[in-house]
């Protein structure tokens, strides 16, 4: 039911009744490597190229959460999913293995939250008994993509983040136990000018704050009503950007509560200069760390911020700035 | 907001990219310098140590023995590449091993490496000189430029 501007509220309250993360080496050496499912010590999984293994995570991440929840493929009705690479072949390519029916989108990195909020509200439209809503991003196969070659040694600036390598995914239905997704705020897509692929956190610290703004205002309620308020993959740079702009617009998160998934999901020490990025990042960290937690019964509710640069290889080539979107979904026990 | 060369931004756009600007760590230039020194340096005492050893040991006089050094320099970041070692090498000193031909070396076979799971002709092949393509043009044509200045000058009866 659309509330206010651009938010959903979801009266039937959609459960998640499982959810799955998948990672890489780089991520188990993280601080939350405990809260991911499988955790992978090759970038490759045996592939033979970084895409295939970016598709095989995908999978894998589905497939935990459906056999969590103790269902088979055949019963999930609508598969959605999204990713970073060219035409999101991991998501096509992974929903050809899962083989139901399947929408595909690309929200860049925003894609995790995006696809939640869908698989909700085609959940509480009674359009769907189960959903999986999943997304991935690899850092090898982004890199080649929309950077340079991984093995390139060009010096990256102090603003450039580090993709996540791994996926996640999580499965809806009507009922059950579980976290439950009570509401979603669409974004616009803003763009304040910058144009510099290594410095994502500026680009995307202003689509988070105007989703962020959007979903106080359209609900009406303050943010201590969160006990966490996540960004996707702003990282160093970009959470204190969104930080000091909220402040600076009048909505004062305290400072305990705003948190970013791209800060938590990689230690200090890692040389991933300003954080995490990718599809993976939020998906992972939410989907495994935060849902845990809140399982555990440590947190009872939480608004996540997916935030997605909609840039393309080519379009930063042709010196376009880079347009930026970020979706939030608030999920709560 | 499209990118027209005589692109203005919005007085918002403007406000707020200098908003970010004072929140974003800039890059130490002045370290960058030093560490770019020190490694590129290092890179070259070794090559002009390559070159002693190919005068002293084998027959090489200063004028040949640039090749088989700039081979061995060659041959020693495309290992590093391959091992995965030079990456981590070059974020730490910059310009310091993009300069030399190392960091030509490395940017043929990085490219080549990541292109392999295209295959050999439309991967390897034809990725192999992504990056370097525009060093081999530029570099070229830069050369034939000064070719041509010095061409002119001498038969004007300069040097």
């Amino acid at each position: 039911m659309l509330k206010g501007h651009q938010s959903w509220i979801f009266n039937s309250k959609p459960v998640i009744l499982s959810s799955a993360a998948v990672g890489g080496p780089f991520e188990a050496q993280g601080p939350l490597g405990s809260d991911f499912d499988l955790l992978h010590e090759d970038i490759w999984l045996g592939q033979d190229s970084y895409e295939k293994a970016e598709k095989k995570f995908l999978e894998q991440a589905c497939e935990i959460a459906i056999q969590k929840a103790n269902l088979k493929k055949e019963d999930i009705q609508f598969f959605i999913s999204g990713d970073l690479m060219n035409q999101i072949i991991s998501s096509s390519f992974a929903a050809r293995t899962i083989g139901a029916p399947y929408l595909g989108i690309f929200g860049a990195c925003s894609s995790s939250m995006e696809g939640l909020a869908i698989a909700s509200l085609l959940i509480a439209s009674k359009s769907a008994e189960y959903v999986v809503s999943a997304t991935s991003s690899h850092n090898a196969s982004a890199e080649k993509q929309f950077r340079y070659p991984t093995e390139y040694g060009s010096q990256k600036p102090p603003t450039a983040q580090w993709t996540v390598t791994g996926a996640g995914a999580a499965l809806l239905a009507q009922e059950g136990d579980g976290p439950r997704v009570t509401s979603a705020t669409i974004g616009r897509v803003i763009d304040m000018g910058i144009s510099d692929p290594f410095n994502m956190g500026s680009a995307m610290a202003p689509a988070a704050v105007d989703t962020i703004e959007a979903h106080f205002r359209d609900f009406n309620i303050s943010p201590d009503y969160y006990d966490v308020i996540a960004t996707g993959d702003l990282g160093k740079i970009g959470h204190r950007i969104a930080g000091d702009l909220l402040a600076e617009h009048g909505l004062k998160i305290p400072r305990e509560i705003l948190t970013d998934c791209g800060i938590l999901i990689y230690k200090k020490e890692q040389p991933v200069i300003a954080g995490g990025s990718g599809c993976a990042c939020s998906a992972t960290v939410t989907y495994g760390h935060f849902l845990n937690r809140m399982r555990k019964g440590e947190l009872k509710r939480i608004l996540i911020i997916a935030t997605g640069a909609l840039l393309s290889p080519l379009s930063y080539q042709q010196k376009e700035s880079i347009p930026c979107i970020a979706h939030a979904v608030s999920i709560e026990m | 907001m499209s990118s027209k060369k005589n692109k203005k931004l919005t007085p918002v756009q403007q406000k707020y990219q200098s908003f970010a600007k004072a929140r974003e760590p800039k890059p130490s230039v002045l370290r960058n310098c030093m560490r770019a020194f020190v490694s590129g340096g290092a890179i070259c005492t070794f090559g002009q140590f390559l070159q002693w050893v190919f005068m002293t040991y084998f027959d090489f006089n200063e004028i040949t023995a640039g090749n088989p050094t700039v081979a061995v320099l060659i041959i020693i970041s495309v290992l590093l590449t391959g091992f995965g070692a030079y990456d981590h090498i070059a974020q730490w000193a910059g310009a310091g091993t993009i300069i030399p031909v190392t960091g030509f070396a490395n940017t043929v076979a990085s490219a080549s490496i990541e292109h392999r799971s295209e295959g050999f002709v439309l991967g390897v092949g034809g990725n192999m000189f992504k990056l370097a393509g525009s060093v081999i043009a530029y570099g070229v044509f830069s050369a034939f430029v000064v070719a041509i200045i010095k061409i002119t000058i001498q038969s004007l009866g300069g040097i």
